[in-house]
């Protein structure tokens, strides 16, 4: 996913870039920022994470904070800021005070997260929304921040591989445009259900076989005959209209 | 694992603190020098970003003389790896961070500054 988060980040090439983690939890996509080249600086909430990511030694700076309070960097500081499932957090109040309720913290996020980025430079922050009221929530209160951007959402039709990535983007450059989303199956073999290439295969075989109408002539008066044997009234009477096909202009 | 770099990017983020609130003061620090790979387009690229007076105290803080008041208008191999050094392997691990301003103190434990805000001190 952080491969994917730094492809939408379209940093331009062979350049190290100092990129912030939000999130960064145990450091696990700080380790392909550093693979890649780049510096970064990981926050994060949880001290038993961060301390997680001590132990793995990670090349990035950590800080413990919490992203619904903002942050404190200065204007311009960083090339970009990707963020892997960690904005529905913000969607939680845990007090009744007024800061902590949800359209106050994304507020406070999403200006302070605005003004540390450069001009023109890009976030990618991957999510779980659990309704699209959510995605609207959210995507409202960045677009005040002054962010551009959008949502991109991968493989939408599939229930395990569908990813939601908010990309935002500071500045206009007009050029920049949403990023399309990967569509299709996701690599075909592994989604699959043990039993449903044979299951795919009976089905070929039953389509293949034709289907008899089930109303014709035949069917009628064997069921006419049957409703007369069993004693039912009011059975319709055989003619040579029985069965027939209505004409096109009825 | 505090380093220059990032230091001369962080202002205090508390309510009502938005002027003289850089750069944070350092207090009772411990460092720790660790080697990293030297990536000089990375620091020509990094230049213009940083707050060159705050950068040069703070690492006269700490304890290290090698960079000059101004900024050089050459850059030669050796101000980069004097650069290099003070930004990227100048590791401060335990100490605090306090605001000129309003005098909030960040602790920084274990090479982890806290910026949590009390409830009050959010914006």
């Amino acid at each position: 996913m952080t491969y994917r988060a730094l492809e939408l980040l379209n940093l331009p090439e062979d350049e190290p870039a100092f990129l912030l983690d939000i999130g960064c939890g145990s450091g696990l996509s700080g380790e392909i920022l550093d693979e890649q080249g780049h510096h970064w600086v990981g926050v994060d909430v949880a001290p038993s994470m961060l301390e997680v990511a001590l132990e793995r030694e990670v090349e990035g700076d950590l800080f413990l904070q919490d992203i619904g309070q903002g942050f404190g960097f200065r204007a311009g500081s960083f090339d970009g800021a990707i963020s892997i499932s960690v904005i529905q957090w913000l969607l939680n109040a845990e007090t009744s005070h007024p800061t902590s309720s949800p359209p106050h913290r994304l507020t406070r996020f999403f200006t302070t997260l605005h003004s540390a980025l450069r001009n023109p430079s890009r976030a990618v922050l991957q999510f779980y929304p659990t309704s699209d009221d959510q995605i609207q929530l959210i995507t409202s209160i960045a677009q005040k921040a002054g962010f551009g951007g959008g949502v991109v959402v991968d493989y939408p039709n599939s229930k395990k591989a569908r990813k939601v990535f908010l990309c935002l983007f500071v500045g206009s450059g007009g050029a920049q445009q949403v990023p399309k989303g990967l569509e299709g199956e996701e690599e075909a073999g592994s989604g699959k259900a043990m039993f449903e290439a044979r299951r795919e295969r009976s089905g070929v075989k039953r389509s293949d076989k034709k289907r008899k109408s089930i109303k014709g002539k035949e069917w009628i008066l064997k069921k006419k005959e049957l409703y007369r044997k069993r004693g039912k009234e009011s059975v319709p009477n055989d003619s040579k209209f029985t069965g027939r096909k209505r004409k096109a202009v009825f | 694992m505090v380093r220059l770099i990032t230091h001369n990017l962080l202002a205090c983020h508390a309510k009502g603190c938005t002027t003289n609130n850089f750069p944070l003061q350092f207090k009772d620090v411990s460092i720790e020098l660790r080697e990293a790979e030297l990536n000089p387009d990375f620091i020509k690229g990094f230049l213009p970003r940083i707050e060159w007076k705050a950068l040069v105290d703070a690492a006269r803080q700490l304890g290290d003389t090698t960079l000059p008041s101004e900024m050089p208008e050459m850059v030669d191999d050796e101000f980069l790896k004097n650069l290099h050094h003070v930004l990227l392997e100048m590791h401060v691990e335990e100490g605090a961070m306090i605001c000129p301003n309003c005098s909030h103190v960040y602790a920084i434990s274990n090479g982890i500054p806290n910026m949590l805000l009390a409830e009050h001190e959010i914006a």
